[in-house]
């Protein structure tokens, strides 16, 4: 089975297809959208997981999918924890377009999320889930993959507090704050956001740290040293034979 | 007089509750029923009919056969009336009111001759415009043409609503001036029903039977080019015991698959006794909605559903109020400045907000109170413990003022002073001091963290 009949599978995303070929590349911004799954874990006492999965999610974002609403959703846990979507302080070319759904239990959670993904008339989807929930298992994830990738909706599924389980997400971040760059006309006031992100697991892209600027358009550089010297990485997804002279 | 007071004057007093919008509908279907007589028939609340029998009064073999007919079919409902025709509803209303019983007045007759007897009353006046021309002196409809128009006139001259002014209301009685009137249009709701020989008791045949009064109902909405926003489902029961479910969707819809998967999760709970033996879903509320093509559920699978039957059934098992959409609304106050409504609705018009404003991604429900270091009385925060942890303050920007909203507060509230910060690992947040050290208003100032920037 070679890579061109692979792709052609309509269930194979384009990029999942590329990486089977052996040219897992370095993820960087503004590759579009060739991930319909990813997972954020992020601490929740700070907004960064959901800034995070903003910031990605209008980089990935098709100028066809401009004007279409979207969706958060958000558990009881993560309401109390992080509090809700504040409309003034969304993206300027996202806050119109919003649609919060309030579920009280997990379960609920991942109805709504399933639902949202299987609608045709929605940019993406936001899930934020606190905890590691019993409802949201193995099955479950593999359910929001399976559906995000036949329908071509997008979902950010944002973990608050979480511990890395087992998920079929194709992406899987951990994203914290990291200090902001001083603006040029306060250097004491906080500046554009900032996050520091971990790209720990993903089937299409090779591993990574990065520091994520919310630069409209979205900015990273490498966070982890370019040549690490004698010292081994972890192996993580990666295939050990593969030849990293790009890295 | 109270109740206790008549009762004790006369003993066998009958008593009622008062039901104004009982009687507001009964008054209603009056008028629809009353169309028997004329093309279209008005309400007159409280308690009178106004109907247009202009060239139907020959059906019944004249004016006084009409009016006959009328007080017989009246009178075997067991309702009191007074009835009387005449050439403008204002006189009609005249002489049913204050003139001989079942009074016609011809279109040849002189109107101000023949209606000048009666009390000013019956030109339907307010009580203080009835009392104003009593101790002027005028008592009857004569005694007004009796007085030059331009005397009247300059009297009432700011009087503008027809109800206060005499000399509208004499206008309107003689047909000088026009007086429109509201029809009352029958509205028949889109009604499907399935009578059953034998009563049902299990859900599979009720499934079955939904499915086709759906198919039913859709049929019937699409002949009328309307889609349903609330469907009612009745159930009767052998015992005689009606189950009501009632269903509310955000979109016109007339989709017979949509309509039985969103009942589905609303007959969980039904207890069937000994069984269904009538099942009738009915469309209370229906929009205006063009021909499309037909969505297959087949299409649904394949192609995604639309938002409306997305919003649908994340509502039918959330909730109404789980599904909301924020809108700007003209505050200062932080949580005050959005409100949630439900979706789909057309955005309301709202200003441009501030761009030099930060505002942050999130707003926690309540703002929770810190304990912070600060420069007093009104300096920079410095460390402060939230949720049991110590945050170091490495950067801030403030304060940004933001008074309370005096017009609408009580006088003991204080002013906030925003500011945004950045903690020693990046973290930013939104807090605030709640008033001033030495405002009056309080002790010392408290500080709240109330959003999570992004």
């Amino acid at each position: 089975m070679n890579t061109d009949a692979i792709s052609s599978h309509p269930l194979v995303s384009r990029g999942f297809a590329a990486g089977l070929g052996g040219g897992a590349s370095q993820w960087r911004p503004g590759l579009g959208a060739a991930v319909r799954h990813s997972e954020i874990f992020s601490p929740a006492d700070e907004a960064s997981g959901a800034g995070a999965a903003l910031a990605l999610a209008l980089d990935q974002a098709d100028a066809d999918h401009a004007e279409r609403p979207w969706l958060w959703i958000q558990d009881k846990a993560a309401r109390r924890l992080g509090g809700r979507p504040y409309r003034p302080g969304l993206p300027a070319a996202l806050r119109h377009r919003l649609i919060h759904v309030a579920a009280d239990k997990p379960e609920d959670a991942l109805f709504a999320l399933e639902e949202g993904l299987r609608c045709r008339d929605l940019a993406f989807v936001v899930g934020e889930i606190a905890g590691n929930p019993r409802a949201l298992g193995l099955t479950a994830s593999r359910r929001l993959s399976l559906a995000a990738e036949k329908h071509g909706t997008p979902l950010w599924l944002i973990r608050l507090d979480a511990a890395r389980d087992l998920g079929s997400a194709r992406m899987r971040w951990e994203v914290r704050s990291a200090p902001s760059p001083r603006p040029p006309w306060n250097a004491a006031a906080p500046g554009i956001p900032s996050w520091s992100a971990e790209l720990f697991r993903a089937h299409t892209h090779q591993p990574g740290h990065w520091i994520l600027r919310d630069d409209a358009p979205l900015a990273a550089e490498s966070a982890a040293p370019p040549h690490p010297g004698d010292l081994v990485r972890a192996a993580g997804d990666r295939s050990l034979a593969l030849n990293r002279t790009s890295a | 007089m109270r109740l206790a007071d008549a009762r004790a004057l006369c003993p066998e007093i009958a008593v009622r509750p008062s039901d104004p919008a009982g009687d507001l509908a009964f008054l209603e279907s009056l008028a629809v029923w009353a169309q028997r007589w004329g093309p279209w028939s008005a309400l007159d609340p409280p308690d009178g009919l106004v109907i247009d029998v202009t060239g139907a009064a020959h059906l019944f073999g004249g004016e006084e056969a009409l009016l006959g007919d009328a007080a017989r079919a009246l009178a075997r409902r067991g309702l009191a009336a007074r009835l009387a025709i005449a050439p403008t509803a204002g006189a009609a209303w005249a002489l049913a009111h204050h003139g001989p019983a079942q009074a016609i007045l011809g279109p040849e007759d002189d109107a101000a001759r023949c209606l000048g007897e009666l009390p000013v009353a019956a030109l339907r006046l307010d009580d203080d415009v009835l009392l104003l021309l009593r101790r002027l002196g005028l008592k009857r409809l004569g005694d007004l043409s009796g007085i030059e128009r331009p005397a009247l006139a300059r009297r009432f001259r700011n009087r503008r609503s027809a109800a206060a002014n005499p000399l509208i209301r004499l206008d309107q009685l003689l047909g000088v001036v026009p007086e429109p009137l509201l029809p009352v249009i029958e509205h028949h709701a889109p009604l499907a029903q399935r009578r059953l020989l034998e009563p049902i008791r299990h859900r599979e045949l009720l499934d079955r039977v939904v499915a086709d009064l759906a198919e039913d109902i859709a049929r019937m909405l699409e002949g009328l080019a309307q889609g349903a926003r609330r469907l009612e489902l009745g159930l009767w029961k052998v015992d005689g015991e009606v189950v009501i479910r009632r269903l509310e969707m955000a979109a016109a819809t007339r989709d017979p698959a949509h309509i039985v998967r969103l009942f589905a999760a609303k007959l969980d709970d039904i207890d069937a006794g000994f069984g269904v033996e009538l099942v009738r879903l009915r469309a209370p509320w229906t929009q205006p909605l063009a021909l499309s093509q037909r969505d297959f559920e087949a299409a649904a699978e394949d192609h995604g559903t639309s938002l409306a039957a997305c919003i649908d059934r994340i509502a039918v098992r959330l909730g109404e109020a789980a599904v909301r959409c924020p809108v700007a609304h003209p505050s200062h106050i932080p949580e005050r400045a959005q409100r949630w409504r439900a979706p789909l609705e057309p955005p309301p018009p709202s200003q441009g907000e501030l761009a030099f404003h930060n505002r942050p991604l999130k707003l926690l429900d309540r703002a929770e109170p810190i304990a912070v270091l600060y420069a007093t009385p009104d300096g920079l925060p410095r460390r402060f413990r939230w949720r049991g942890r110590v945050h170091e303050v490495a950067r801030a920007e403030g304060p940004e003022r933001i008074a309370p909203e005096w017009w609408r507060e009580r006088s003991g509230v204080r002013l906030r002073d925003y500011y945004r910060i950045e903690d020693n690992e990046g973290r930013r947040y939104w807090i605030y001091r709640n008033g001033l050290a030495g405002d009056g208003r309080g002790g010392a100032p408290e500080w709240f963290l109330q959003g999570l920037c992004a």
